[in-house]
């Protein structure tokens, strides 16, 4: 068995070093359209691409509310003039709901480096969960940073849900957060638990968790990359600052192009 | 068109004269349509069954004027045939069809849940796709005047439902696990029925993600449909949603461009090796080996960020358009990817090397979670778990599409059916997705990435595609203007749930995490 031990000392150290410094690999996120100035004809043209809505007319230009985007990339392919992606440091795009300011769910001190987590898949397609699996891959490795999975909610902390919430997982999601000691918090991971993404509101989705249970953090994007969901944690836990997710083309810096 | 397709036709014709009106299509899509009288449809399929060999596709059930049932076969030799059938006006009863072909046992249940149609002589119909828990019996949410953009606000359902108990031994117990589980692992209930070591039955409740996905497409623009398919299971996206672009490509005879097919195939096998991978890392994990887990994890963290930088997305959402691609790759980067892929597949192939010296990990898979190949065929196994009972049916290598046929492969197989033969597979076959990807990535052509316009126009075809996790088929009917009357999804994952049992079951507690890692089964794709 000596061989695995050499080959994993051999392999060395993976784990990236956020949030110490900011990651930059390639390939590590989808990205997020950005708000910008627009011509108004220009901006429902691009309203009009948008199956989610995630982008909305204003008078600027192109907000887009986070929340919706699921990366179609139909407003940044197949036309002339696509909408502006960001790139870098976007991952940090977890934002808070005003829940999170409630006193008895702030957690303590003693709870800054060990927040244990109980994650329910409430009906998504499989890859946010995926994307949460991954957070224990030595990439990412949260056990570092203090997170850590726990089979039960008697023991949790913190609710990472993902999924539409769909009418067979209500009952199961309600039970699991009842069960959960206080202080305690939620946070909803991927467009479907925001905002119910592509699945929407139907006879079985409920188009997100939050009018359910009471969401702490959200996480956009579809699915969110391992280190969005690890800005999430690390919003939730405040130690790190949140975004917004919705952001405004009035707010955007960009000359109207 | 394949010689045995004329011979299934003829066949067809001489044995059931007047009962049968066969017909034939040609061109890609060749396939036999054998229409026939309700009360003939057990015969016709048995036969194709059992005497054809051919294997059960999928039932696919369409309300209008009258009801249609298709029962989709496919054999090795003669491609596709579909047989037919529709109901008397007023009439919702069909003779069952799994009595003869059990791989029909699934498919039947869901359409008599979903559709509120009665298939007499089905042995189990009831608490399925709608849990009784939830919903009262009556809702058939698929019908044509169901309203799927609302929540039902009338509902009765039944509080005091328990999973059924099947073992009445004394001393008998349930152990229920799931639909929270103790780490991220999708929703799905397990009632594990034992009386002291071994788990004696394993029934799986499912459909804690069922999302309706078929009736949410429906009144909606084919495009849209195409992101619902991508999101069936996220992880075989590509996959499904390529399934889709070749039926509605077929339906509208939209010719891809050469360079859209190859590239087809170098994502489509991307996405296999990355899957493959994945089902490895679980299959590590599952027996605690926690050094191999880690490997095999970094490298599909290695896939997602080759996918991420190739095509912007890590589970190739939003590449797949009808007619071709949404973008177009750079030639330079392909072949950049397709040598870090080649590396990671030496690194895999290292991993296997390891792990077929570390006895205590072979002892927890072999013989463990058996499947026989005549188990496999009834229950109509697909994919790589099929193939690992020796059961080898592949539709790149029976039906060719998107160019396989050009493509030089061979398509694993393995005879033990136990956990290790579905490890061994797994390897192998993405073994074969990278060298695919490395033959394909020198002769991808210059050329146009799609064509520039796909008119939509109404009808039904059928789409098709060997996805990660084994045969899936894409039934998609659209109207006027492009809107989808019908979308029907049979996946791998729905075919290979159904037999999942017969590997747990008997076997003792602890194996039953590792079964499960074996059958690398897709909850989501399952549920849809």
């Amino acid at each position: 068995m000596s061989q695995w031990v050499i080959k994993g000392l051999r392999t060395g150290i993976k784990s990236t070093r956020y949030p110490r410094t900011i990651e930059t690999a390639p390939g590590m996120s989808p990205g997020l359209p950005v708000a910008t100035r627009m011509s108004p004809d220009m901006a429902q043209m691009m309203v009009t691409r948008c199956p989610t809505s995630a982008l909305e007319p204003a008078q600027a230009g192109v907000d887009v509310n986070l929340r919706r985007c699921i990366h179609c990339f139909r407003c940044a392919r197949g036309t002339d003039s696509p909408m502006e992606w960001e790139r870098e440091r976007d991952f940090e795009c977890a934002g808070v709901t005003p829940n999170s300011n409630d006193h008895d769910r702030r957690f303590g001190p003693a709870f800054s480096r060990s927040i244990h987590i109980l994650v329910v898949d409430a009906g998504d397609c499989g890859a946010c969960l995926n994307e949460v699996k991954q957070l224990n891959n030595p990439y990412y490795n949260m056990h570092r940073l203090g997170f850590f999975l726990t089979p039960t909610p008697r023991h949790a902390d913190l609710l990472l849900v993902v999924g539409a919430l769909t009418e067979h997982m209500r009952l199961p999601l309600r039970k699991a957060y009842d069960a959960m000691p206080t202080p305690k918090r939620v946070v909803a991971v991927g467009a479907c638990a925001l905002s119910g993404g592509i699945f929407g509101r139907s006879f079985m989705c409920a188009g997100g968790v939050g009018d359910f249970l009471p969401v702490d953090v959200e996480v956009p994007g579809n699915p969110p990359p391992p280190l969005a969901i690890l800005h999430g944690l690390l919003v939730a836990a405040g130690r790190k600052p949140p975004a917004l997710l919705y952001r405004r083309a009035e707010d955007s810096t960009e000359a109207p192009g | 068109m394949p010689p045995e397709l004329l011979r299934v036709l003829e066949e067809a014709k001489a044995r059931w004269t007047g009962k049968v009106r066969p017909s034939l299509n040609g061109g890609d899509a060749a396939a036999c349509h054998l229409e026939c009288e309700t009360s003939e449809l057990p015969a016709i399929c048995n036969w194709l069954f059992a005497e054809r060999e051919c294997s059960f596709g999928g039932l696919i059930v369409e309300q209008g004027t009258p009801w249609q049932l298709r029962y989709v076969f496919y054999g090795q030799d003669s491609g596709w045939t579909h047989v037919v059938t529709y109901l008397h006006a007023g009439e919702e009863r069909v003779p069952s069809v799994s009595r003869l072909i059990y791989a029909a046992d699934w498919h039947e249940r869901e359409a008599e849940d979903l559709f509120g149609l009665e298939f007499e002589g089905h042995p189990r119909l009831g608490d399925f796709v709608l849990h009784n828990d939830v919903w009262q019996e009556g809702v058939a949410p698929m019908r044509k005047g169901f309203d799927g953009s609302r929540p039902v606000t009338n509902r009765e359902p039944d509080l005091n439902w328990k999973p059924r108990r099947i073992v009445e031994e004394a001393g008998a117990f349930g152990m229920p696990v799931g639909p929270v589980h103790s780490a991220a692992i999708a929703p799905v209930y397990f009632q594990l029925e034992t009386v002291g070591e071994d788990v004696i039955r394993a029934q799986p409740r499912l459909f804690y993600a069922y999302r309706g996905l078929e009736k949410i497409a429906e009144g909606r623009q084919a495009d849209d449909a195409l992101l619902i398919a991508e999101r069936i299971s996220g992880t075989s996206a590509f996959a499904h949603s390529l399934g889709l672009c070749q039926g509605v490509e077929g339906l509208c005879q939209v010719e891809v461009p050469e360079r859209a097919s190859w590239l087809r195939v170098f994502l489509a096998e991307f996405e296999r090796l990355r899957h493959h991978v994945a089902a490895i890392a679980g299959i590590c994990e599952s027996t605690g080996l926690a050094v191999s887990a880690a490997q095999a994890a970094i490298l599909e963290e290695e896939l997602l960020r080759i996918s991420g930088s190739l095509t912007g997305h890590r589970y190739l959402f939003g590449m797949n358009v009808f007619g071709g691609l949404a973008t177009d790759l750079d030639d330079a980067v392909c072949r950049r990817a397709a040598v870090q892929i080649a590396q990671v597949s030496d690194k895999l192939a290292v991993l296997q090397g390891m792990l077929s010296t570390s006895s205590s990990f072979l002892d927890r898979l072999e013989d463990v979670g058996k499947v026989s190949v005549s188990n496999a065929r009834d229950f109509g196994l697909v994919g790589p778990i099929a193939r690992a009972s020796g059961l080898s049916r592949d539709l790149r290598k029976v039906a060719p599409y998107c160019g396989y046929d050009r493509v030089e492969f061979e398509v694993p197989q393995e005879s033990e059916g136990d956990g290790y033969a579905r490890l061994r597979l797994f390897f192998r076959e993405a073994e074969q997705s990278a060298r695919i990807i490395s033959e394909i990535v020198q002769r991808i052509p210059a050329g146009r990435f799609r064509t520039p316009e796909t008119a939509l126009r109404p009808g039904a075809a059928l789409g098709w595609v060997e996805a990660p996790g084994g045969a899936a088929l894409h039934w998609i009917r659209l109207g006027e203007g492009g809107v989808v009357e019908r979308y029907r999804i049979v996946t791998p994952s729905f075919a290979n749930w159904h037999g999942f049992r017969l590997a747990a079951e008997n076997f003792a507690f602890q194996d039953f995490p590792i079964i499960l890692a074996s059958f690398a089964l897709s909850v989501h794709e399952n549920d849809r």
